[in-house]
């Protein structure tokens, strides 16, 4: 290894990277536009469900039952409607995902101490909102009838009636159930999966494209240096991307770091290994930036995106893709992330975690050294 | 030159594409501080040789010793001791011309106190003074070429190889690129260049014809055009030059016909009997002929009667327009018709 060839190769490349105004986008841009397209388009909190009500009744209390729905941060009641045509036009045209219908006899019916049913007409489009605006819904209407027995019993000259159970409910580590405290961790993640593969995976083949390769293998440079110094840079730009997400999420988005800076540096290194080493593997077999790029994209960005437990919990996938995700190097680097910014509990407790991120990167990184010949064909 | 160890040595090198034999059986050999010419049309092997030297490509089989040093054992220290500039411009045209020098400085490891003065050399050289900070993709062809050779050559190797080097570049950055060739030669350097121009040619000290993979012959230019011909030349000027052709094709006692220019060139056993005979046979049908006499042949006239690439069109200046292994009408050629 020479040293001289190797500083040469890595200022070589790092010039490029300044010139190369798409390579400068993706480096400046990318963290950015990715922290805030999903810490503010991607939400897995559902709140302020729109909904329209078609009070038949508008008796005092018909009106305190849908007081309850605006009360709640979940639901918004955005309008009240006089007929059903107008709700189911409605739901329709997506103005609101819940249809709400108090019957003309609520009140009487309360009166009277009979049952009484109130309409809830969920827009199904999306399961996933729909299933959880049903079981608020369902809550909201408990909470009422809670209340309107308590007031019954009291009536009745029972005293202070008591609940006999309740749960005193205590979330750690993201006490506001806030998703965007767990999604900054993946975005870290994902933006080193396309940082660093996407970008890597173009040079060496952009040497092939451009014919300067046939040059630079004329002369004595190695294979090593080669691969070293085309890397170097993506290093440091990987680790300040890295950096850049990471005060991103604490100082804008407000998610803790509880960890040690070193344990993040370390993953991170770790993980820049791993994308690197794939990155330039591609390029060297790809031979072409279009097919580089295009599998490494496959190859890192949607294991990442899928398979790290970023979007779905690992624990609640079938055994069959939870194996896979053992093979997802994503996965380790997230598990060691949110940890890292959540948690902040002790190293040893993530060994496993930080071994397997460690085995891939010594075994893709030792492939990648193999993979360049040099030689035409 | 002096007796010195030869600079490069081919023995029985072939390279095989598939079932396309792109070398075949080729030996050689230079010697330092020559000007070694490898002429031979497009696809006729010249390139894949010059990459098997440079360790580019793997040979087939057969041997090959650069400085000394096989190639296949230790491509290595064999790239340490040659500059190697492609057909294709190969350096970063996003990098400026100063980065592009002191990167491939970089890459042969010049030493820290040569850095200076060699890439003031190579710039002085290409004639790039004042244009260091440009970027290299919006210099002019003669100006990339003469930067490709700077960088080839910063770490002073003593053997250097050129593929088709001034293909695309004018006239005249042609004629400086020959004479920083010729100043290298002088230095001592092998220079080891394909072309296939035949003025360019002429420069060398020592030819190999190359085509389809095999030498057809090899030496200096003299020796080429005075040994490799078998007969005399002729050249004759007449009227109707396309029937004069037709006509003299398979003539007695012609070997070899073909049109160069606006004339025809005519490869006979020997002038003095030729001449009043080919004289009488085109007065016979009626063609007049203005001009008949024997001259030196051209290495034109010996790479075409070699290669068996000769065409019937005048325009004859641009090698790599002929169409490989296509005998176009009015053609003949002397090795299959039967020497006298």
């Amino acid at each position: 290894m020479n040293w001289n060839r190797l500083c040469a190769m890595a200022r070589k490349e790092m010039i490029q990277i300044r010139r190369d105004a798409r390579s400068i986008g993706i480096v400046i841009a990318m963290p950015i536009v990715m922290m805030f397209a999903f810490g503010y388009g991607v939400s897995f909190d559902t709140k302020h469900i729109p909904v329209y009500v078609y009070d038949q009744e508008k008796s005092q209390q018909s009106q305190d039952f849908v007081k309850r729905f605006q009360a709640s941060v979940y639901f918004n009641v955005v309008k009240t409607v006089q007929s059903y045509p107008e709700l189911v036009s409605a739901i329709d045209a997506g103005r609101c995902q819940i249809g709400l219908v108090v019957p003309p006899d609520f009140s009487k019916k309360l009166r009277s101490g009979q049952k009484v049913s109130v309409q809830a007409i969920f827009d199904g489009t999306d399961s996933n909102s729909a299933s959880l605006g049903m079981s608020y819904t369902e809550a909201v209407a408990q909470a009422h009838s809670q209340q309107l027995q308590l007031a019954w019993l009291r009536g009745r000259g029972q005293g202070q009636p008591r609940l006999p159970v309740s749960v005193d409910a205590r979330t750690w580590f993201n006490e506001n159930l806030e998703s965007m405290v767990t999604i900054v961790p993946g975005v870290v993640a994902m933006v080193m999966a396309v940082v660093g593969t996407f970008l890597t995976s173009l040079t060496v083949a952009r040497e092939w494209e451009r014919g300067t390769m046939e040059q630079l293998i004329s002369t004595p440079v190695t294979p090593l240096e080669i691969m070293l110094g085309k890397l170097a840079p993506y290093v440091v730009i990987g680790l300040a991307d890295t950096s850049l997400c990471a005060v991103m999420g604490v100082w804008w988005f407000g998610v803790p770091f509880r960890g040690h800076i070193w344990v993040f540096l370390l993953s991170t290194l770790l993980f820049l290994i791993v994308v690197l080493s794939l990155g330039y593997f591609f390029s060297v077999v790809a031979k072409t930036q279009l097919a580089a790029s295009q599998v490494s994209l496959i190859a890192t960005f949607l294991p990442a995106f899928l398979l790290s437990g970023f979007m779905y919990p690992i624990d609640q996938m079938p055994a069959v893709v939870r194996g896979i995700t053992h093979v997802v190097p994503a996965r380790y680097y997230m598990a060691i992330l949110r940890n890292v910014f959540l948690k902040g509990s002790p190293v040893l407790t993530m060994w496993q975690d930080l071994l397997g991120l460690a085995i891939f990167a010594a075994v893709l990184g030792l492939a990648a050294t193999r993979v360049f010949r040099k030689k035409l064909a | 030159m002096n007796g010195a160890a030869p600079a490069v040595v081919v023995r029985d090198l072939v390279k095989r594409f598939g079932d396309f034999v792109a070398v075949n059986n080729i030996s050689l050999e230079a010697r330092p501080g020559e000007i070694f010419g490898f002429l031979g049309p497009n696809g006729a092997g010249k390139s894949t040789t010059i990459r098997m030297l440079c360790g580019l490509l793997r040979p087939t089989s057969g041997q090959a010793l650069v400085a000394g040093l096989d190639v296949a054992r230790e491509p290595e220290r064999v790239r340490q001791n040659i500059g190697y500039m492609s057909q294709k411009f190969s350096l970063y045209n996003d990098l400026k011309v100063i980065e592009n020098l002191r990167f491939f400085a970089g890459m042969y490891s010049v030493p820290a106190a040569e850095l200076k003065e060699r890439i003031d050399w190579a710039i002085d050289m290409a004639g790039l003074a004042g244009r260091e900070q440009l970027l290299t993709g919006t210099l002019a062809a003669g100006w990339k070429q003469r930067l490709a050779l700077g960088c080839a050559v910063l770490h002073r190797p003593p053997i250097v190889f050129l593929d088709e080097p001034t293909s695309g570049v004018d006239p005249i950055s042609r004629r400086l690129f020959w004479e920083l060739i010729h100043r290298m030669a002088d230095d001592g350097v092998t220079v080891f260049v394909t072309t296939h121009y035949m003025d360019e040619a002429e420069y060398c000290n020592r030819l190999v014809l190359i085509d389809r993979g095999r030498i057809v012959a090899s030496g200096s230019p003299l020796e080429l055009k005075e040994k490799s011909m078998a007969g005399d030349l002729l050249l004759v000027e007449c009227d109707q030059v396309g029937k004069a052709l037709e006509e003299l094709q398979g003539a007695p006692g012609v070997t070899d016909a073909a049109i160069f220019g606006n004339a025809l060139h005519l490869v006979v056993g020997s002038a003095d009997q030729a001449i009043p005979q080919v004289q009488e046979f085109l007065a016979a049908r009626g063609i007049a002929v203005t001009r008949i006499e024997k001259i030196r042949p051209t290495l034109e006239d010996v790479f075409v009667s070699l290669t068996s690439l000769n065409r019937n069109e005048g325009n004859r200046d641009e090698g790599d327009k002929r169409d490989k292994g296509d005998k176009t009408v009015g053609t003949v050629t002397g090795r299959e018709k039967g020497q006298p």
